[in-house]
């Protein structure tokens, strides 16, 4: 699959922590998907308490965040929540090594952009829909809003990153390689 | 060229490079505790690849919440020691002989020079205090170190901090690594490896040592390191004694790890700590730092000593030299959790559980416990917890608590006046 994406959803803030994305308390569960309702659960944004019910975070399947995202925690759990919650790509200023490593190892994309361009997404009104073109590295965002103009911009991955995620994850690439 | 000690320890373990910035390691120390192994055991055995690499390499224990609070917990933990006899991994610790991984695997002198060390444990930064390098991973990355122990990480950039000068009276190691992150920031150290050094770093102790490398994943860091040096070999003396002939040539070896002069850093850092004066979180980040001086008077509903960052029994030490004497104040409730059995024994030796006991505080088993908020002292909605651990995130230690993370010595003088206070004005 070369090109995907969908509704996004916008995170703005920097340093989301692992446990925003998924607190500690649930980290008994032995299952993926019983961590689905509980995504995001303590997030502050704005210093106040994010509604993870809301139709714009239910539709969807793209995430737009700042710097240093998914910092804290070894926890893939956090990874995991968005995966079960059906978000593939995560868009950032940055990411913290250990969440950008699961993201790969997991073989769903973390694509870091600079500020400029985060800027410019988030400064989109409406409902947008991000596409992620993995061959020609492009993403492009659409506003339902005819006042915003869609903007394109492009990414760089690495060689490593990308066959991990064609490897279907690190734990296959490396059962076969080592 | 010259190479930094991270450098060199990576150079020595490569096994692969599938892009010249991607490196395969091969992996000394595979270390496992029971929140984040079980459900790597039962991916693995799903996808029909329940083995080890070498069981000798493997260390596990059940430390988060043990002893096990309830169905949950008690499954996490039995999936974990099945697997650990299964494999026939010798050092696993269970109930009664368990503690918090980063103080007990060190304890056990699992950690030595220029080992690599991997755990699904963001603070397994810790162990970088031997020389070593540790790093935290997630469920992907250790079930690749159990089934075939390597793992991957970037070619590794170094920041180096070089911290002199003379701490005063009541400041600590804790003080010293709160400053640190203040001043570069959560995202200071991310895909770095910071190195400590200076004469500040060559005068700690190990357990100091452990206090600052914990918490460089705080800053981002993917470790933190010093140099293995003769206070190394002399802590891990009884581990090593068939390997060298005296603690001299131990240091003698040692010295091939160190960074060498001329190597090169992304950025390296002078910090002088003659005037630093006790540190402490507010807020939700662990960079939103200020004096302890600056915030006196305000209320504290629980005092939490232990953990990997401070539960060691320096730390212990410390917290009872305050409270010698003292009593906790009425409507202040106090917890200490020594790290492991032997720092319990330790502090019941040295009179310290004692002291505790007699200020008013609860004496927990070795574990976790509040540290992470699953048990043990999880705080109400509102409440507030003065708290020798690592990280200070919303909801943490439960849901609408807040989290204070300062030094054992301000923890326990918060315990005794029930607010914020400064340490130094209740030491002798
Ligand atoms: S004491 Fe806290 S920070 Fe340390 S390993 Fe346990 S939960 Fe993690």
């Amino acid at each position: 699959m070369n090109t995907f994406g969908g509704p996004a959803l916008f995170l703005d803030r920097n340093d989301i922590n692992t446990d925003e994305i998924i607190p500690a308390r649930y980290l008994t569960e032995i299952t993926k998907s019983a961590l689905r309702p509980h995504l995001l659960e303590d997030l502050l944004l704005d210093g106040k308490q994010f509604d993870n019910t809301s139709k714009t975070f239910k539709d969807a399947t793209v995430v737009v965040s700042r710097a240093n995202f998914g910092c804290g925690s070894s926890r893939e759990h956090a990874v995991w929540a968005f995966e079960v919650n059906e978000i593939r790509v995560i868009i950032a200023e940055s990411f913290a090594r250990i969440f950008r490593q699961n993201m790969f190892n997991c073989g769903i994309l973390a694509i870091e952009l600079p500020k400029g361009e985060i800027d410019r997404i988030l400064a989109l009104q409406g409902e947008v829909i991000i596409t992620v073109n993995l061959e020609e590295e492009k993403i492009k965002a659409v506003s339902s809003l005819e006042s915003d103009s869609p903007l394109t911009c492009s990414f760089s991955l690495n060689k490593f990153d990308r066959d991990l995620v064609s490897a279907g994850g690190w734990l296959a690439y490396a059962a076969q390689r080592y | 060229m010259g190479k930094t000690i991270a450098e060199k320890i990576f150079e020595a373990h490569l096994r692969d490079s599938p892009t010249a910035d991607n490196m395969v390691l091969d992996i000394d120390v595979v270390m496992c505790h029971e929140i984040t192994t079980p459900i790597a055991i039962m991916d693995l055995v799903e996808k029909g690849m329940d083995s080890v690499f070498d069981p000798k390499k493997i260390k596990a224990v059940i430390d988060h919440v043990t002893p096990a609070k309830d169905s949950k917990t008690a499954l996490q933990g039995k999936i974990l020691r099945d697997w650990a006899i299964r494999h026939n991994i010798e050092d696993f610790f269970d109930v009664g002989s368990n503690g918090v991984c980063h103080a007990l695997f060190p304890e056990k002198g699992f950690i030595q020079p220029g080992y690599t060390v991997i755990m699904g444990d963001s603070h397994t930064c810790t162990h970088g205090a031997f020389g070593a390098f540790a790093a935290g991973v997630g469920t992907t990355d250790l079930e690749v170190g159990i089934y075939k122990g390597v793992c991957t990480f970037r070619a590794p950039k170094t920041l180096r901090i070089e911290i002199s000068g003379n701490l005063s009276s009541g400041v600590t190691a804790k003080d010293v690594i709160l400053a640190i992150i203040k001043k570069i920031t959560v995202n200071g150290g991310t895909d770095k490896v910071i190195e400590f050094a200076g004469p500040v770093v060559d005068n700690f102790n190990m357990s100091e040592r452990m206090t600052l490398c914990n918490m460089a994943v705080e800053a981002g860091a993917t470790s933190g390191i010093c140099m293995p040096d003769k206070t190394t070999a002399e802590y891990l003396w009884p581990f090593i004694q068939d390997k060298f002939d005296s603690v001299e040539s131990a240091v003698e070896s040692y010295r091939q790890w160190h960074s060498d002069s001329d190597a090169e850093y992304e950025e390296t850092l002078q910090i002088d700590i003659t005037s630093l004066e006790p540190q402490m979180t507010v807020g939700f980040k662990p960079d939103q730092v200020v004096a302890v001086s600056s915030m006196i008077n305000s209320a504290v509903d629980q005092v939490y000593i232990g953990s990997c960052t401070n539960g060691r029994i320096e730390d212990l030490r410390c917290a009872a030299e305050i409270l010698k004497g003292r009593k906790t104040a009425k409507g202040t409730r106090g917890i200490v959790t020594p790290a492991t059995p032997q720092i319990y024994k330790m502090a019941l030796d040295e009179g310290i559980i004692k002291i505790f006991m007699d200020a008013g505080f609860c004496v927990l088993n070795p574990t976790c416990g509040a540290c992470l908020g699953m048990s043990s002292g999880v705080l109400a909605e509102g409440e507030v917890c003065a708290s020798t651990t690592n990280r200070n995130f919303n909801g943490r230690m439960g849901k609408g608590g807040m989290v204070h993370l300062m030094s054992p010595y301000s923890a326990a003088a918060a315990a005794v006046t029930g607010t914020i206070t400064d340490p130094r004005t209740l030491l002798a």
